[in-house]
């Protein structure tokens, strides 16, 4: 069946690839740099109201009542919104539905939303804002981790089974870890932690809502997930999801921040309905500060278990994970924080037991590397110590404990490419890595580490055996052939990608093809742009859809030429006849016979995942189509007498699969590993003990400026996948992990201490040297 | 509400708003001019960067009334201005952060667009440590800056390519 067809990896033309592998501009680049490409905020309708939103002042209270009569009557307030308006609650995971659009009982964190207001303007909404009266009656607030474990009372969520403070547990063993201490050569143990950290995309969070007179709503949101937006939005309205349109307009950024449905995109769809007028909402930096979704705070311990010869024979981890205030994916980061630590090295044997917990604190989400950049960040270091204790230079027992291509992980997770060797190579030749580690003056040293991530997961958040990611194509007489597809381009490119696929399967040129993407109204679903999912999932399905189009042209133009299929070649837009007579047409020409031929011409492709994963309890979960795989070496300096960390430079070699364009993969590889650079020592999420945000802005949070990057180079590395689209894996995600761990094994080489807990501050380094020197 | 006098992009514009709205407000959202963008409003993110008589100015800080005087360039003013001067498909820096890969989510990219021109127009052949340094001013979310850098690069060799060979063409002419 066409869902699981597999396109192979090859070029579908004789000739090799004509657009595939070429450094291509985007289809979206020049309307970006010249201010034409519109995003949410850019939206203006005419009559449109401004929505604002009241916050929870208290990070855990019970909304006694809400009294909205004093901002109803202020001239210019138009509509207003409580919570017992909208009552039905959702969760992008529907199994963890624990939220609702504003409170209805009780608010959990400080931000919490309680109510809205529309009026004719943002000044105006916002001095209603003051005016609304809310009694709470304040509880206890559990802002640390460790004691919402051991604290069921008061539970955060009160209707729920369990009575306690527990958002999920999963506890898996695969082998049998405690039996390799005893024949251990080498037991290193140790606990590290993870902090909070944001994902502070440029563009904040925004929607705009529009009662059609049809009694249809359509809604703009910067989404990643406009499909389960869609979902949510029919369930929270409680509206036929037949009469609601989400449309996701150029999005200024997402890392996963933008990947839940959030509360002003069920508000402005109320508000507009209520009012009958088109309704924006525009959240302010500090806002998505609180909004967060951000990386999950993690205590971990870890013990690996190794012989001298650096072979690792168990790994057993323990991990509480700090979820926030809400569930939002925190069943599948639960999973995440174990399952996707199975490589790139072999463990004969794995345990890992992850609890995570709720808390008063802004929810966390996925960002950039969902629940896995932790653990790998605590195990990185762990595999660096082995090999320090055992005199391995730290690439060499990477490459020892390597697990190889087209094999099995311990967890049952089926790989397929894997070119984590080659990786480990670049990086090693271009840092001069044999040269230079361990010889380097004191003060300055280099450290690596090694990753893997998923390209898509099998698990669709919500069960069905519908594909995953669907397109439909569309011939126009012009020789434009329109692609539509639900994937969301969230500057990642995935809408330039898919045109590549369909230019390169078709054998036209780029700008004949046009990608209309993430609309509900127009487009076939795709579940969205998460856990690396669109190159591998749509890119698939745009192949499938092209390919069945292809076939139908060379059909009508070998007959027109009376020649073989097999003959008829096109390339950059042109037919030729590869028989002895030779002649061409242009692609016009041939889409026109294919139309005679065939009627309208137009078909559909889709991709969903072979069925893969373990077979236990959650075994699909985290179990991907293929892997991407990461090594990065850092370059670093300490300064002793401030602490003070710099990284000079990081090289990052990345097994993409096939690189559809080199120049997009590049960006994503820099852009990740800057990323995980940001969160080594100038990124905190950081609340104070009343569970206020330190300084919810982008200077006090410390995204890092050009001259506060590193240099970065990205080193491509292409093992071809057989079942990627053309042989592409993701590139988006997986470069990140890295880079944490790599710094602080970096550390290690030039001054000799070992960081295990995040951020590395300038005390903490000040501390580890103080500690040190008082040893030696 | 009052009228502003303001000229963007080379037009004279005459505009009513609050008194107290900041440039951003008045070009999103009254004139339309929406490429300006608005990522923290407070003077951190430099995603509002539009140049005020050439030099770049961050419009969420600045109050309409006070620039009402100035030449005002937002990005949607560097392609026409091009085509004004002869030139083909848009401004050389827009091209060649386009062919670069610099643009991934793009909002960061008209204030950086602008930041960038008015570097090479004060510095028409900067190293890679200017070019860094008058940048740190924007952030970038996306790109980790380095297709950035040679973005700028890319164009200012342009620029030079362009200068030397419409000299070149005066003195055959000449
Ligand atoms: S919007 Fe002006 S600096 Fe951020
Ligand atoms: S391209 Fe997205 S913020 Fe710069």
């Amino acid at each position: 069946m066409a869902a699981r067809d597999q396109h192979g990896a090859e070029a579908p033309w004789d000739q090799g690839f004509r657009v595939v592998g070429k450094e291509n501009r985007k289809v979206d680049g020049l309307s970006k740099a010249t201010g034409e490409a519109i995003y949410t905020d850019d939206i203006q309708l005419p009559g449109m109201l401004h929505a604002k939103m009241l916050r929870s002042p208290h990070p855990h209270a019970r909304v006694l009542s809400v009294d909205t009569s004093k901002a109803e009557a202020l001239p210019g307030v138009v509509g207003v919104l409580v919570g017992a308006e909208l009552p039905v609650r959702y969760g992008v995971i529907p199994w963890t539905p624990d939220e609702t659009a504003l409170a209805v009982d009780k608010v959990r964190f400080i931000g919490d939303e309680v109510a809205a207001v529309a009026a004719v303007d943002e000044d105006t909404a916002n001095e209603a804002l003051d005016l609304i009266e809310v009694e709470y009656e304040v509880l206890d607030a559990i802002l640390d981790p460790e004691q919402a474990l051991v604290t069921p009372e008061p539970p955060i969520h009160e209707d729920r089974k369990r009575r306690d403070n527990i958002s999920k547990h999963v506890e898996l063993e695969f082998g049998d870890v405690a039996a390799q201490v005893e024949d251990a050569d080498v037991v290193i143990e140790g606990d590290y932690t993870f902090h909070s950290t944001t994902h502070a995309a440029i563009e904040p969070h925004c929607a705009v809502a529009q009662p059609n007179s049809d009694g249809r709503i359509t809604l703009w949101s910067s989404t990643q997930i406009t499909h389960y937006v869609h979902r949510a939005l029919a369930r929270v309205l409680e509206l036929d999801p037949a009469r609601i349109r989400v449309i996701q307009p150029c999005l200024g950024g997402g890392f996963g921040g933008k990947s839940d449905p959030f509360s002003l995109e069920f508000v402005v769809a109320q508000l507009a309905l209520k009012t009958g007028r088109p309704v924006k909402m525009l959240w302010t930096r500090e806002e998505v500060f609180y909004a967060h979704r951000g990386r999950h705070p993690m205590k971990m311990h870890y013990r690996t278990t190794a012989k001298a010869d650096g072979t690792i024979t168990g790994v057993d981890a323990k991990l509480l994970i700090d979820g926030g205030s809400y569930s939002s994916f925190g069943l599948v980061t639960t999973y995440y924080s174990g399952q996707l630590l199975t490589g790139p090295y072999a463990f004969p044997n794995y345990r890992f037991d992850s609890t995570r917990v709720f808390t008063n604190r802004p929810p966390n989400g996925p960002k950039r590397g969902h629940g896995s950049v932790q653990p790998r960040f605590a195990f990185e270091i762990q595999l660096d110590e082995v090999a320090e204790q055992l005199s391995i230079d730290p690439i060499e027992i990477r490459r020892r404990n390597f697990l190889g291509e087209h094999t099995e992980t311990v967890n049952g997770q089926r790989v397929t490419s894997n070119g984590f060797m080659q990786c480990l190579e670049e990086v090693e030749k271009a840092s001069d890595w044999r040269e230079r580690r361990g010889k380097l003056p004191f003060g300055r040293g280099l450290g690596v580490a090694g990753s893997m991530y998923i390209s898509g997961t099998n698990y669709p958040v919500y069960p069905n055996k519908m594909p995953q990611a669907g397109v439909q194509l569309k011939i126009d007489r012009s020789g434009l052939v329109t692609v539509f597809t639900g994937g969301n381009d969230i500057g990642q490119g995935s809408n330039s990608m898919v045109a590549y696929l369909v230019a390169e399967e078709l054998g036209i040129k780029v700008e004949h093809v046009k990608v209309v993407a993430a609309d509900t109204d127009l487009c076939p679903v795709d579940l969205g742009a998460y856990s690396s999912r669109v190159t591998f999932m749509v890119g698939n399905a745009a192949i499938d859809g092209a390919r069945k189009l292809r076939k139908q042209i060379v059909e009508a133009v070998a007959k027109n030429w009376e020649v073989e299929p097999r003959d008829v070649r096109l390339m950059d837009g042109t037919v030729v006849d590869l028989s002895a007579e030779a002649r061409s047409m242009t692609h016009v020409e041939a889409f026109h016979l294919a139309e005679e031929m065939f009627d309208t011409l137009g078909s559909t492709g889709a991709y969903n995942t072979p069925t893969l994963g373990g077979d236990y309890r959650g075994g699909t979960i985290g179990s991907s189509p293929a892997y991407s795989f990461t090594a990065h070496v850092a370059d670093v300096e300490v300064d002793t007498e401030t602490g003070r960390i710099t990284v000079n430079k990081v090289w990052v070699a990345h097994d993409c699969g096939r690189a559809l364009n080199p120049m997009i993969v590049r960006g994503q590889m820099e852009g990740s590993t800057y990323m995980g650079a940001a969160e080594v020592s100038l990124e905190s999420h950081h609340l104070n003990r009343f569970g206020l945000h330190a300084g919810p802005s982008l200077l006090d949070y410390r995204i890092p400026t050009s001259v506060d990057t590193p240099e970065l180079e990205a080193l491509i590395v292409e093992s071809i996948d057989p079942e990627g689209p053309f042989g592409a894996k993701e590139a988006g995600e997986g470069p990140l992990h890295s880079t944490i761990p790599a710094i602080a094994n970096a550390v290690f080489d030039a001054v000799g201490i070992r960081l295990r807990h995040l951020p590395f501050t300038p005390a903490k380094v000040l501390a580890a040297l103080r500690a040190k020197e008082e040893q030696a | 509400m009052r009228v502003f006098r303001l000229h963007v992009n080379g037009d004279p514009v005459e505009v009513a708003a609050p008194e107290h709205w900041t440039l951003l407000e008045v070009l999103r959202y009254q004139l339309g001019l929406t490429g300006s963008k608005q990522g923290c409003d407070k003077g951190d993110c430099g995603a509002c960067t539009v140049l005020v008589d050439g030099t770049p100015t961050l419009s969420c800080l600045s109050l309409a009334a006070t620039v009402e005087d100035q030449q005002i360039t937002t990005i949607e003013g560097l392609l026409p201005a091009h085509r004004a001067a002869g030139g083909e498909g848009a401004d050389p820096l827009q091209e060649s952060f386009d062919e670069s890969g610099a643009l991934q989510c793009g909002f960061c990219q008209p204030g950086m667009i602008l930041s960038a021109k008015a570097l090479l127009a004060e510095n028409p052949d900067p190293s890679a440590a200017e070019i860094k340094e008058s940048l740190a001013g924007n952030l970038c979310r996306c790109t980790g800056y380095t297709q950035i850098y040679e973005a700028v690069l890319a164009a200012a060799k342009a620029d030079m390519h362009a200068a030397i060979s419409t000299d070149s063409a005066k003195e055959v002419q000449s």
